[in-house]
């Protein structure tokens, strides 16, 4: 087993724990830590395959900025724990067979499509070379995409708006 | 030996490294504090620590000690899990940071191997250091919140909103020296830096360049302040108001760890300004011939140093301080003698330079504790927002637009 595999199991399994964490977790700061858990491991894993870039930005922008927003409004509305209900009856019988079927229908393509894919890159993929295709080649995507941040933006700020403000 | 090292070359170089950066680590943090109070003893005409040691210089020991033996109290309805986490998160991350910082530009050797002056030199080091800054947030708000006690509560929220406000600023204010340099990497960065403006005048990224970094430089160091929570921007922790913010419900070590790790983040800050706008390790003398006495400035620093203890350690109150002070001095100047050595000489340079400007913005950092008043809360997010973010976003387009005009 090469150090590679080693590292990438470790961070594969702290992703998958975090996952399944976060969804049996009771309390909502206890569910966002174990999102931040999954966001890192993810981080490591893009590192793994030589997207340094990428692996800082992951962490910066969702373990940072995004998880931190998270905290601050659960701590804000002071969320308290859950309660645990039933399962209904509708999700019991139709719900979770079509969970389970859809799961399997993902596996199933992934391990059809990982069969004859090329190894990762060897080495790292430079934030110039990333930059020059982000800047250069796909330009208008990018300008658009951060248009569509700024109208959502602009959403959110009408809509907390007071009336009387006015 | 050295094929042993070759073969592997993390636990023969790096793991030393790590070991050896860590103890100067934590004993500089542990000095950092009274460094701290003695100058801000001096700024308020006290005499500060005076009574453990010659001059206090045993009271971080005494203090670390006490820490150790205090009671560790958790408070009644705590999250047992998140309020242990939290110190150690702080810590942890705080103290992660170091291991991007490169102190020298001179490689050396261990068995063989050579090494930089510094636990990793990465590509992406800046990215890195904003990384672990984003993620620091999260060892302040999560102390607040499982404390179960309403002044931590409100001291995690604020300093979760001010981090928050204040790490654009920090970021957007550094793009300009990123602009400039072309990398991410430190090494290069400080690289970057090299020559002088008519042969004296350094072109540090403060005053050199395309477009000089002034404005950048002093929106860095405010919003960097803001992000350690250190006075005037210590809003988390404003004892007038809060009792002492998220950290009111720790006591002993685990209040001891978060009090490391602010220091900690000061010392990164200031690793990081000297980086990015004072030209790193390298020396503030030109290269040249008229200025080869430059190199011996260490050496005399440290002969200095020492003569003055011993002259003034001899007549000092105490016995132990006439032993203490003198051996400390006779130390420094061995040490002196030792830079005078050809080889150490150029070797010393690097560092030497690179400390002093590491221990002038942590003065600066004191000294604005000790003069500067608390800003009120909505003041803290109106300055964050309305003044450094739009002026970084303006820093940043100058920057560039210089850029683009010298390259014509």
């Amino acid at each position: 087993m090469t150090p590679q595999i080693a590292v990438f199991l470790v961070l594969a399994a702290m992703a998958v724990a975090g996952a399944v964490s976060l969804i049996l977790q009771r309390h909502p700061i206890h569910s966002a830590l174990s999102l931040i858990v999954v966001m890192v491991s993810l981080a490591g894993l893009y590192l793994l395959l030589g997207a340094e870039f990428i692996a800082a930005v992951q962490i910066i922008v969702y373990g940072g900025a995004i998880m931190v927003l998270f905290v601050f409004v659960i701590m804000l509305l002071n969320a308290g724990e859950e309660e645990r209900t039933n399962v209904s009856r509708m999700a019991r019988f139709v719900g979770v067979p079509l969970g389970v079927m859809f799961l399997l229908e993902v596996a199933y393509w992934i391990a059809r499509a990982t069969s004859h894919l090329a190894p990762p890159a060897a080495q790292l993929v430079s934030t110039r070379d990333l930059s020059t295709l982000l800047f250069r080649e796909y330009v208008f995507p990018f300008e658009l995409t951060s248009f569509l941040i700024l109208i959502a933006l602009l959403g959110a700020l009408v809509l907390a708006r007071r009336e009387d403000s006015d | 030996m050295n094929e042993f090292a070759s073969q592997h070359p993390i636990l023969v170089v790096a793991l030393p490294k790590i070991v050896v950066l860590l103890l100067v680590l934590l004993t500089s943090l542990a000095y950092l504090t009274w460094f701290e109070r003695k100058v801000v003893a001096h700024i308020q005409s006290r005499w500060g620590p005076y009574r453990v040691g010659p001059h206090g210089l045993l009271q971080p020991l005494a203090d670390g000690v006490k820490f150790l033996f205090k009671e560790d109290v958790t408070p009644a309805g705590a999250d047992k899990f998140v309020y242990f986490l939290a110190p150690f998160l702080s810590l942890s991350l705080a103290i992660t940071s170091i291991a991007v910082i490169p102190f020298g530009p001179k490689e050396f050797t261990v068995f063989g191997q050579p090494t930089p002056l510094a636990i990793t030199n990465l590509n992406i080091g800046l990215l890195v250091l904003f990384a672990i800054t984003s993620m620091g947030v999260y060892g302040v708000a999560l102390a607040g919140w499982s404390s179960n006690s309403k002044y931590p509560l409100l001291g995690g929220l604020r300093s979760s909103a001010q981090m928050i406000s204040y790490e654009l600023a920090l970021t957007m204010s550094v793009v300009g020296v990123i602009l400039m340099a072309g990398t991410f990497n430190l090494s290069e960065i400080v690289m970057s830096q090299q020559g002088f403006h008519w042969g004296f005048l350094p072109r540090w990224n403060l005053i050199g360049g395309p477009m000089p970094q002034l404005l950048g430089f002093l929106l860095f160091f405010t919003a960097a302040v803001a992000e350690t929570n250190r006075a005037p921007f210590d809003l988390a922790e404003a004892e007038s108001e809060l009792v002492a913010g998220f950290h009111t419900e720790y006591a002993s070590f685990k209040f001891a760890m978060f009090f490391m790790a602010e220091y900690s983040s000061m010392i990164t800050v200031s690793c990081l300004a000297t980086i990015l706008f004072f030209g790193g390790w390298l020396s503030p003398f030109p290269q040249t011939a008229a200025f080869a006495w430059a190199h011996y400035i260490p050496a005399a620093a440290f002969a200095l140093a020492g003569l003055a203890l011993i002259f003034y350690g001899i007549r000092y109150l105490t016995m132990f301080g006439r032993v203490v002070l003198p051996v400390l001095g006779v130390v420094l100047g061995a040490l002196a003698l030792l830079f005078i050595r050809p080889g150490v000489t150029e070797f010393v340079q690097g560092p030497f330079w690179f400390l002093l400007k590491v221990v002038f913005f942590l003065f600066v950092y004191v000294w604005v504790r000790g003069t500067l008043p608390r800003l009120r809360y909505d003041q803290l997010m109106g300055f964050g927002w309305k003044l450094l973010l739009p002026l970084s976003i303006l820093n940043v387009v100058i920057t560039s637009l210089a850029i683009v005009l010298t390259q014509r």
